[in-house]
């Protein structure tokens, strides 16, 4: 195994899936000349030529409904915004049309689309590129939903994006792009709608998306010197969402804290606890708690940025409050 | 405004031309010193167009602006300290720090944003218009974007509003010839953006965006046809922008040549030489101005760093759902 970049890991996939199947192809904003805003397709230009790696306008209406008609016809866009907040302009072809095609025509038609976009927070890009849109898109039925948190998922989880036959939206996060992990030489798939335990534990389930799982892992070894053992899960893909898996662990612990970097109000965190609650709540010992940043928009200042989002120590305290019951 | 131009406006608007170049170039500076919080798009190269069309604005005009805005900032008259205080992020900026660069506004200036999405000033621009002329107001509405933006659908759907409403709008496109790494030709069909004026039927002209006194006159004309309740209109000034995309930029995408090219064409030193030949005024009278400028500059950045980053709890602050 090697070490590798998140966007690398991502730049690989690309490459990989673009190699083996000639119907692969990527379009977005300063994605060839530029090899993309945070470089993960890099030097894909180069190798595929720019009928493969189309450099758009700034029209990301025009840029969600082309990968929506190309994929109508059998090609597969894979689609990056620069950052996700960019898709509120391309909300009417995601939601209205990707998400409903293969419905409404009673299964004729499939669209085997992929859109790539980093959610953010934590460079003082302010309230128009820091949001977490991903709950917008869980809740919409018709779209499956990625987040992957390390290089290997992220490497593994978009090559099975790219091959599945219908629309997932797959978010990034700009501060994971040059963490680094290990990522398998050889041929690495993840399936969709399968979490994995980052860390086992005893005491506790905490169920963490995105950036937020770097944070539960560090909140973890923390607690682990105190004799806490918390059980640490990312989902990896939002939706469908791998139940089993968490339900399995709330039956272990009994206790569940969700941590997301969404708002709290008809987001993600809430959206595990509700089907928790409504599989599990006999397993209970204490109510269930989320971690989600501050329900306003984000502010630039740097002390005002760290308080509005989810920290490590937030983590911590709660997984305290949740244990505490 | 008046359609003359007087020699106390010609000496403003090199001030002012002056002044932009000299707050943006400091903002490198603060950036090295990790002062900056968050990015900034510098202005630098483009003053002209700024300092021409907000100058055709009367007290009561309004304008939106982009993510590249401190120019238009500036050449509305805001107050520099408390831009650059907003760009430090600190309590005393026009944001409280919340803004930051991309963000900064002062309404009671009528610079109603600037923003950080691409082509989402535009309708806003329209929206203004449309309120002004309910409120019986002949405010006139100044429409910053770049070339980038007039790809955006909002682009399109703003100024086929603004025209079958006939609203008070200027539609000021700052083309700089690249949008990120995206050269204008590439991305733009037509190869003009003044020409799409044309499909909504209203007038469209390409100006020399690095000539302050033609954006100018192209400004003010359509300015006052917008008062006239004529209608919008749309300029397309062409400049450059000498710097990187954003202060975040590593790497340089345009080719060397063209950026040394187009800073031979540099808008200040030519408006600087056409002063002198025509005996506007001396060497020595902008060489005095270019020295306020420097001190008023110092002045804006001690005032920044002299104000304190804001409280945490100032976060949650200006909430009501
Ligand atoms: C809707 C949207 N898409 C993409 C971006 C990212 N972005 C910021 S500035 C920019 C280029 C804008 O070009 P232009 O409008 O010509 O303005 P310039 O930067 O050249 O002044 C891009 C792609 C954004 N901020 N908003």
């Amino acid at each position: 195994m090697r070490q590798t970049s998140y966007a690398e890991a991502l730049n690989e996939a690309l490459r990989e899936e673009m190699r083996r199947d000639p119907l692969v192809f990527v379009l977005g904003e300063d994605v060839g000349r530029m090899g993309g805003l945070f470089k993960v397709t890099q030097a894909l230009l180069e190798e595929f030529g720019p009928e493969r790696v189309i450099d758009t306008p700034i029209s990301e209406a025009a840029i969600a409904g082309a990968g929506v008609g190309s994929a109508l016809v059998g090609t597969r866009p894979v689609i990056e915004f620069q950052f996700n907040d960019f898709m509120t302009i391309a909300m009417d072809q995601i939601v209205n049309h990707a998400a409903k095609l293969r419905y409404m025509t009673n299964g004729m038609v499939s669209v085997p689309l992929v859109i790539r976009a980093p959610v953010c927070g934590g460079i003082s890009l302010g309230a128009q590129h820091s949001q977490s849109l991903e709950s917008w898109f869980v809740h919409t039925p018709g779209l499956k939903v990625v987040m992957p948190s390390t290089p290997a998922d992220a490497k593994g989880l978009l090559k099975s994006a790219i091959r599945d036959d219908n629309p997932v939206l797959f978010f990034e996060h700009r501060l994971l792009y040059a963490q680094t992990g290990e990522v398998p030489d050889e041929e690495h798939l993840v399936a969709l709608g399968v979490a994995d335990v980052k860390r086992t534990g005893t005491d506790l389930t905490l169920v963490a998306t995105g950036r937020t799982v770097s944070l539960a892992l560090r909140a973890a070894e923390k607690l682990s010197e105190e004799g806490i053992e918390v059980e640490v899960i990312d989902p990896r893909t939002l939706k469908p969402l791998d139940t089993h898996l968490i339900f399995q662990s709330v039956r272990k612990t009994n206790r569940l804290l969700v941590a997301s970097d969404g708002w709290s109000a008809c987001g993600y965190a809430s959206e595990v606890m509700a089907t928790v609650m409504e599989h599990c709540f006999f397993d209970l010992d204490a109510p269930i708690q989320r971690v989600c940043p501050k329900d306003v928009p984000m502010p630039v200042a740097g002390p005002l940025q760290k308080a509005v989002m989810v920290s490590e120590e937030d983590i911590v305290s709660n997984c305290r409050r949740v244990l505490a019951t | 405004m008046q359609d003359d131009i007087s020699r106390e406006d010609r000496l403003d608007w090199y001030r002012r031309m002056c002044l932009i170049r000299g707050f943006e170039e400091e903002i490198h500076n603060l950036n090295k010193a990790g002062l900056v919080q968050g990015t900034a798009h510098l202005y630098i190269g483009m003053e002209a167009i700024a300092v021409g069309a907000c100058s055709a604005m009367n007290s009561a005009d309004l304008l939106t602006s982009t993510h590249r805005g401190h120019g238009h900032c500036i050449a509305r008259g805001l107050d520099t300290g408390r831009m650059m205080a907003e760009i430090l992020g600190r309590v005393d900026g026009y944001c409280g720090g919340k803004g930051g660069s991309m963000h900064i506004t002062d309404v009671s200036r009528g610079m109603l944003g600037a923003d950080g999405i691409v082509g989402g000033g535009i309708p806003i621009a329209v929206g203004a218009a449309l309120g002004v002329r309910l409120k019986g107001d002949l405010s006139v509405v100044l429409c910053f974007f770049g070339e980038g933006a007039s790809n955006q659908g909002s682009f399109h759907e703003s100024l086929n509003l603004a025209a079958v409403r006939r609203l008070a709008v200027v539609f000021i496109c700052e083309n700089n010839l690249w949008a990120l790494s995206a050269p204008f030709a590439e991305v733009t069909a037509g190869g003009s953006v003044a020409n799409r004026a044309g499909a909504y039927g209203i007038p469209g002209e390409k100006v020399d965006g690095n000539d302050v006194e033609a954006v100018f006159k192209a400004v003010n004309e359509a300015a006052k046809r917008a008062r006239a309740g004529l209608g919008p209109s749309l300029l397309e000034c062409v400049s450059y922008r000498w710097e990187g995309h954003s202060i975040f930029t590593r790497q340089e995408i345009r080719p060397a040549e063209e950026i040394q090219q187009w800073k031979q064409r540099d808008p200040i030193n030519r408006y600087r030489a056409r002063l002198i030949e025509a005996k506007t005024a001396a060497s020595e009278v902008l060489g005095q101005i270019e020295l306020q400028v420097s001190e008023q500059i110092s002045k804006a950045i001690q005032f920044a760093k002299n104000s304190s980053l804001p409280d945490s709890e100032t976060a949650f602050r200006n909430t009501y759902a």
